[in-house]
């Protein structure tokens, strides 16, 4: 009984409590800020109301889906797939006439790629909003997306490479987005003996130029390497800009079983390329030009198309014959990231079999050189001593460090591979701080700004390799798992989980303001110079040329014009010309064709778009928009007729009164 | 005894629940103000000037030419997709408008089609009787707009 009466009044306490708070957050709920009993709640820092907008950007590698994903942060709400390497039927990427030249490269049409590393570009150091570059791992290439359409503007192929993995990783005012390849190969290519590996590959670092104001890249110069493999870079940046450090592996120089014989020795180097030195080289001449055989590919938001370009010759300059161009940092060991800190001294490398976070120091390897304090040389590129450049080491922070990231407060966040965990320290100091489990495996980690001078240090996501159990299982394949932390505490904070596409290997960070205002709303139809755009219903029409028939076509809320097409033959190829003519925010159209062997079109208000269509048998084909567009969507549909090879069937086209024979 | 002292808690705890959520005005379905009728047959429309960024309009008594001439152009190229100058496409026809329409009204419909087919009694009208097809915002400048007006005049 006393036990009862005991419970009872703790239920009534209890009670009583919940029902003063309840009426305490009374007309409290609109308010936003999380206050009280509310506080400490990771729910309520990773909330964003409906209608609400997020803090940040994150644009998160697809790995082996090839594109990019922006998602919001913090509320890890997924807000666009940005289709780049890989073709993306949603929206006719690599389908349509249009965006079909931008996967075009030396071996012909690729639909798919592994994209590791974006880079959002940077002014002074900082993030400025304006284009997001990424690596093309397997047939090695470079993007660049805009950021007011979030589409791809260019891909450029990086010839005598092996794999494009030590990219873009740019410099600090975007002036050269760099390509270290993965694997060395024989430069230029040629049938030799996979044994003669270290006499006859070779390694090339490509700097690859942006135009300041149009971002159109172009590969300035390639430096020869021995044949090492690059892993990582990260360029300087204040003091140490004008240099840009790789990381690389196999200074054993074998060509199998990598795993073992890749991982004899102690130290691996990190290769430091003075690349405003280069400048200089390459103004004195010293550059030597080498065939080659790559494609340079450019979309224009004025034409609504892209075009490719061969591209036959890159300048290289080989190391041995430019003193001061590069030099090697003995690094322990395997080093994979490598993360210049945001002051511009540390040069932070993880080896991956190290139990040691080591630190190289930028001015003690200025002084090295200077004093000449050199360990022999490899194909002519010196080592700087291991204890002259040392610039610190955190001792025994964990298991498998790989990537390094900053918070703008003198604080270091390295991920761990195989402890599972996200560690803090000191940059200087070099003692641990923090540390927090990941779920599980992380592999990279982001802090928004976090490889700039200026990092906007309020979360780290952990970029996570592994997924088990953390959601509900979808058969063997899982979704890639990302964790948000709060770090603008002194301890960090788990707050989110959230799966993401593909394998996201790097991601990039940036506040919202700096993209959001100068997003792009629709294309002006007045601006429109694709070759075939229709711009008012007036100009639809539609015109064979032999079997080759060019359908000059409009959308506007809710119909095409023309709707009804008669005339189309067996074995024609017909081409959609499909102009939207609205010009109004977020109405776009699809269009699709029964029987097409490609995709939809998705086109935005003003641009023009195209679809091939090959029929192949007789009848009368439908179609319609793909897009929900007004209340009468449904309506929005058509025929089109296919008469047999050879028929005499006049051309003729028409919305609502059918236009006679002519 | 203890059961009694849980209904009354539920109680509270509901009547402090409800107490909450009757401050949100969305929720309240009973004693807020009416709202206004809008019945598209109680608006004159010669005096409605519409809803957006036009209050109103100065018209010459003859047709400016010139202006006409401009606003021409841009409607062929932005409007003609649903609306023929002299029949009833998918929208209506703009022929005899400032007979039926003030000019704000028509400026505020090309500028503000969104919140016009919302709100105003006439355009909530036209668009159930243009089998709900909304009216696309091309956005045309304020300029262009007028531009347009003129050139109705002239149909």
């Amino acid at each position: 009984m006393k036990n009862q009466s005991n419970q009872l009044s703790k239920l009534l306490l209890g009670s009583l409590a919940a029902l003063v708070l309840l009426l305490s957050s009374c007309g409290k709920a609109n308010q936003g800020s999380a206050s009280g009993a509310l506080s400490g709640n990771a729910a309520s820092k990773v909330y964003v109301a409906p209608g609400q907008y997020d803090e940040f950007y994150a644009f998160m590698s697809g790995g082996f889906s090839g594109q990019i994903a922006a998602y919001g942060l913090p509320s890890g709400r997924l807000l666009k797939v940005i289709p780049v390497f890989s073709v993306d039927p949603e929206k006719g990427y690599g389908f349509n006439e249009e965006t079909k030249p931008l996967l075009n490269t030396s071996h012909g049409f690729i639909p798919w790629d592994d994209a590791h590393h974006p880079a959002l570009s940077q002014t002074n150091g900082e993030t400025d909003g304006r284009w997001i570059f990424i690596n093309g791992n397997n047939t090695p290439r470079l993007a660049r997306i805009d950021l007011t359409t979030f589409e791809t503007a260019e891909i450029l192929e990086i010839p005598n490479s092996g794999g494009n993995h030590s990219s873009p990783y740019l410099t600090q005012n975007t002036e050269y987005v760099v390509a270290g390849t993965r694997f060395s190969v024989p430069i230029p290519q040629k049938d030799v003996a996979i044994s003669s590996y270290a006499e006859n590959f070779k390694g090339a670092l490509s700097f690859v130029k942006v135009e300041p104001n149009t971002g159109r890249m172009n590969i300035e110069f390639q430096v020869l390497m021995p044949a090492l493999n690059f892993d990582l870079a990260s360029s300087g940046k204040g003091p140490s800009h004008g240099w840009t450090f790789f990381t690389s592996y196999n200074s054993e120089m074998k060509n199998s079983l990598l795993e073992v014989n890749a991982s004899q020795n102690d130290k691996d180097f990190v290769a430091a390329v003075n690349w405003k030195k280069a400048e200089e080289y390459l103004k004195a001449g010293k550059a030597k030009d080498f065939p080659a055989n790559y494609m340079h590919n450019v979309y224009s938001d004025e034409t609504h198309m892209a075009t490719s370009t061969a591209m036959k010759s890159v300048k290289v300059l080989i190391p041995s014959e430019c003193p001061g161009l590069v030099y090697l940092l003995p690094t322990p060991k395997s080093p994979h990231g490598v993360d210049v800190d945001p002051t511009g001294e540390y040069i932070v490398c993880s080896g991956k079999l190290s139990a040691d976070i080591t630190a190289h120091s930028f001015p003690k390897m200025l002084k090295a050189i200077e004093d000449k304090a050199f360990d022999g040389e490899v194909g002519g590129v010196p080592i700087l001593k291991f204890e002259s450049v040392l610039g610190g080491t955190v001792k025994e922070p964990g298991l498998g460090p790989l990537h390094t990231e900053f918070d703008g407060k003198g604080n270091a966040y390295t991920s761990f591979f195989i402890s599972s965990e996200i560690v803090k320290w000191k940059v200087g100091t070099w003692e641990v701080i923090d540390r927090q489990p990941t779920y599980y495996s992380i592999g990279h980690l982001m802090v928004p700004g976090g490889n700039s001078m200026k990092p906007e240090g309020k979360y780290v996501v952990a970029l996570n390799k592994i997924t088990k159990d953390r959601y509900l299982p979808t058969g063997p394949e899982l979704t890639q798992s990302a964790q948000l932390y709060s770090i603008d505490g002194d301890k960090m904070e788990l707050l989110l989980d959230f799966p993401t596409i593909g394998e996201p290997h790097y991601a990039q960070g940036i506040s919202a303001s700096k993209i959001k205002p100068k997003s792009k709303q629709f294309f002006k139809l007045s601006e429109n110079k694709h070759p075939y755009v229709t711009p008012t219903e007036k100009d639809a029409k539609v015109v064979r040329e032999g079997n080759v028939v060019r359908v000059y076509m409009t959308t506007i809320r809710s119909h095409f014009m023309p709707d009804n097409i008669e005339g189309i033959r067996v074995g024609d190829k017909v081409y959609f010309h499909v102009t939207n003519l609205e010009q109004d925010f977020d109405v776009p159209h699809g269009f699709a064709v029964m029987g097409a062997n490609n995709a939809e079109l998705l086109i935005m208000p003003g641009q023009t778009e195209t679809l091939l269509w090959e029929p192949k048998s007789v009848g009368v084909i439908p179609m319609y928009c793909t897009d929900f567009c007004s209340a009468l969507h449904q309506e929005m549909q058509g025929y089109i007729r296919v008469s047999p090879a050879g028929s005499a069937t006049a051309l003729r086209w028409w919305l609502g009164d059918e236009k006679p024979v002519q | 005894m203890k059961n009694s002292v849980l209904k009354l808690l539920a109680l509270l705890l509901l009547f402090a629940w409800a107490g909450c959520s009757s401050d949100t005005p969305e929720t309240t379905a009973t004693d807020g103000p009416k709202p206004k009728s809008m019945l598209a047959e109680e608006a004159d429309p010669l005096t409605n000037k519409g809803i957006g960024p036009v209050t109103s309009v100065e018209m010459s008594a003859a047709v400016d030419q010139a202006m006409a001439d401009k606003g021409k152009v841009v409607y062929e190229k932005m409007c003609m997709a649903c609306h023929k100058p002299t029949e009833k496409f998918i929208g209506p026809a703009p022929k005899g408008i400032l007979d039926r329409r003030s000019p704000e009204w028509v400026m505020n419909m090309i500028l503000n089609p969104e919140q016009m087919v919302k709100e105003d009694p006439i355009a909530k009208k036209l668009l159930m009787e243009f089998n709900g097809s909304p009216m696309a915002n091309q956005n045309l400048t304020q300029d262009e707009a007028r531009q347009v007006l003129e050139y109705f005049r002239t149909l």
